[in-house]
């Protein structure tokens, strides 16, 4: 495949490896957070772990948009897709995340009628051809989707689909990222930045990270020499003592941002006081919700729903993953009781979460395997 | 405790972790679920659950217990093989093929891959009110022409209509009869540590044509449908290799994926799989990129997976490529001693990865 196999070239990748060598200090242990769950699916599907020294350690952040949903945010949704006449249309991983009352999936199976869509489009798509039923979006995601759903509310406002609306849980990726740093059973060295919420908001809402906190971040792309080579560029910071933000992603991410997409989300979104976070809890600011002008078309307002905060199961570290305190592998449910067929915490859900990451890909002693 | 022991010691950790997730994961699964969804016809671990945890106890048959793709049985002597099938993908034409045509080659590999010359099939047609008698007509050819390429002879049918609205159109439920060959010493349970993997062509391009042609996706590319008997390719593997022929699978729903798991399991051996060397078309790979999808998990209706010993690897490769539709066949891994029972993947870029069996339903219906 043209422009992707060249990000995934196995000789460069020898080359960054032993760049990543050259630079070590010694037997200093360095502990790189990757802010994505985008990062951590390449992490894994990659076994980029396999080619670093063993004493450069990923650890795995809150960036996953399915891993920070609330049970309680499930348990409204299904609520709202067990009416009569709705259409509940999401995205595909969102279907198997555990509310306190079963998945989407389960709902589905019981009669209501969910649907898997690729973008929000097509849910407005769907409303368009079912005019007699109420179709609504389950929206998630930081900056990186939220633009899309902003531009689907925007047509859907000016073609007038008025059985169309949209339950938003978009978040932003400051916040959290300001109250890990905040945490004081958090020790790292630097943070691969997150690449895709970049094009967005651009490079420079990560400044505050060397500027306050003294941390290198390197926003990087997805591909596999994309992370190694970021991986570099934070080693190459530490050892010059220089705290920056480099984009290592310039072929996608500018480093101001898109003014137009951040315009879009600035007109259809407003923050919420506060929003609650799976196994972090609420942090101020740091969720989104629909603007005045859009309200016609905010399913919260719509219809009735719970909104009953749900606690998360007692077993469950996803909070510890998501900080990056534990590795997957050290909660107590790991595997045994949690497995992605039955998932007890997001974290095991999605394809970029960090335990589903580990459990599908990483799981297996390396010394056993000689491919 | 200095920084070395402190490592080491989350190594042991590590391990031990791993050690207890394996041991969860030997245990038979059990069928917990209290309804029905897509993901146990997907091919993946709920179908897995469904068919250990609730059929084969169910049913106490050892033949049944081996999960083969069909049934071996003996009748005064003669070696047969007998498999059952039903058809419900959408949509009923596709690039590359139709129900009907899906319907005769998936009953005839079925049988083929347990090393059994397919020889006879049943046919029940299930139409839905307000099918067109021409697609019927048209269906009905596709299956008269796939059974006389295959050499299957239709013994008995049958006919029901359901009300329009419970079913797609036509849904196809066959049963296949074959005779095992002479030639034939197969059983997943036969796999040893040095043994190659083949695949009998490029794979993925079942799944993908479906999805694409169901148009869902907006997505426009040239991929037609692999369906194929397989019975020629297994033929000349009985020919070229026979006793050194150890399994065949037919790689369908789940994919490759999901049949080298299912052999590492029964035969308590690790396979180790070169991602490079897995032939995928370059439009299929493309798809399955932007879809997000892994190739190793996606359909195949003609592509079979062959674990042959390894001093005959060249002469399987050889014979495979000189069967028309195979001439992409290609060694993708080797069996090993340890994990057993996990399908480990080394990619192009160097890393290695776990290759477990799918879970959840990431595709519509296939076949």
């Amino acid at each position: 495949m043209k422009y992707v196999d060249e990000y995934r070239d196995g000789e460069l990748g020898g080359a960054l490896k032993a760049r990543v060598e050259k630079l070590m200090d010694g037997g200093r242990h360095y502990k790189i957070m990757e802010v994505c769950g985008g990062h951590t699916h390449t992490i894994y599907r990659y076994g980029i772990a396999d080619l670093l020294p063993s004493n450069v350690e990923l650890v795995h952040g809150p960036g996953c948009p399915v891993c920070v949903i609330p049970m309680g945010r499930v348990d409204d949704g299904i609520a709202i897709a067990a009416r009569d006449g709705v259409i509940f249309t999401c995205f595909g991983d969102m279907m198997r995340v555990p509310g306190g009352h079963g998945t989407l999936l389960e709902a589905k199976a019981a009669g209501a009628d969910v649907r898997m869509v690729y973008s929000p489009l097509d849910a407005l798509r769907i409303a368009r051809e079912n005019p007699q039923r109420e179709v609504v979006f389950y929206a998630i995601g930081f900056e990186t989707t939220a633009p899309s759903t902003a531009l689907t509310l925007m047509r859907a406002k000016a073609e007038a689909v008025s059985n169309f609306s949209v339950f938003c849980n978009h978040v932003t990726i400051v916040p959290p990222l300001r109250a890990l740093l905040e945490s004081p059973d958090l020790r790292l060295d630097g943070f691969i930045g997150p690449g895709h919420v970049s094009t967005v908001v651009g490079a420079r809402p990560f400044e505050f990270i060397p500027r306050q906190y003294g941390k290198p971040v390197v926003i990087s792309g997805f591909e596999p020499l994309d992370v190694l080579q970021s991986v570099v560029m934070i080693l190459e910071q530490l050892k010059d003592g220089r705290c920056d933000v480099e984009n290592q992603y310039s072929r996608v991410v500018p480093y101001d941002g898109n003014r137009q997409a951040l315009r879009v989300l600035s007109e259809v979104f407003a923050l919420r006081p506060h929003f609650e976070w799976r196994g972090l809890g609420f942090i101020s600011q740091s969720g989104l919700r629909i603007a005045d002008a859009y309200a016609d078309l905010d399913a919260e307002r719509r219809f009735e729903v719970p909104g009953v905060r749900v606690a998360d199961p007692k077993a469950c570290q996803c909070g510890e993953v998501l900080k990056g305190v534990i590795k997957p592998w050290e909660c107590k449910v790991f595997g045994t009781a949690c497995t992605p067929e039955h998932p007890i915490g997001t974290c095991m859900v999605s394809s970029e979460g960090a335990c589903a990451a580990y459990y599908n890909f990483g799981r297996f002693s390396r010394e056993k395997v000689a491919v | 405790m200095s920084a070395r022991t402190s490592e080491q010691d989350v190594g042991t950790r590590e391990r031990e972790a791993l050690s207890r997730i394996e041991r969860v994961r030997r245990m038979p699964p059990r069928f917990r679920d209290e309804r029905i969804t897509m993901a146990h016809g997907a091919g993946g671990k709920a179908t897995q659950s469904l068919i250990r945890g609730l059929f084969v106890p169910a049913f106490a048959s050892e033949t049944l217990a081996l999960l083969d793709d069909a049934g071996r049985f003996e009748v005064d002597g003669a070696p047969l093989a007998m498999t059952t099938d039903s058809f419900v993908v959408k949509p009923i034409r596709f690039p590359g093929g139709s129900i009907g045509e899906l319907a005769v080659n998936g009953t005839a590999n079925d049988l083929a891959v347990v090393g059994a010359r397919p020889l006879a099939m049943t046919l029940s047609l299930i139409l839905e009110e307000g099918l067109a008698a021409d697609d019927l007509a048209a269906e009905v050819e596709a299956i008269a022409r796939a059974a006389a390429i295959a050499g299957v002879e239709i013994l008995a049918g049958d006919t029901k209509v359901v009300e329009r609205g419970h079913g797609d159109g036509l849904y196809i439920c066959t049963t296949g009869l074959g005779r095992i060959d002479d030639r034939a010493s197969l059983s997943p349970r036969s796999l040893r540590p040095g043994d190659r993997v083949l695949v009998s062509g490029r794979i993925g391009d079942h799944g993908t044509a479906i999805l694409l042609a169901r148009g869902e996706f907006e997505l426009d590319a040239d991929i037609r449908s692999d369906t194929c008997c397989l019975w020629p390719a297994v033929d000349a593997l009985l020919n070229a290799v026979g006793p050194s022929l150890r399994c065949m699978r037919d790689a369908t729903r789940g994919g490759v994926a999901s049949v080298l798991n299912e052999l590492a399991t029964a035969s308590g051996v690790a396979i180790a799989v070169r991602e490079d060397q897995v032939p995928v078309q370059p439009a299929v790979a493309g798809a399955c990129e932007l879809l997000g999808i892994d190739p190793l998990y996606v359909a195949n209706e003609g592509r079979l997976v062959a674990v042959v010993a390894a001093e005959e690897v060249d002469a399987a490769l050889t014979a495979l490529r000189c069967v028309r539709g195979c001439e992409d066949a290609a060694e993708i891994g080797v069996v090993d001693v340890e994990p057993d029972g996990m399908v480990i993947v080394r990619s192009a870029f160097g890393g290695r990865r776990v290759l477990d069996l799918l879970v959840g339903d990431p595709l519509p219906r296939i076949c």
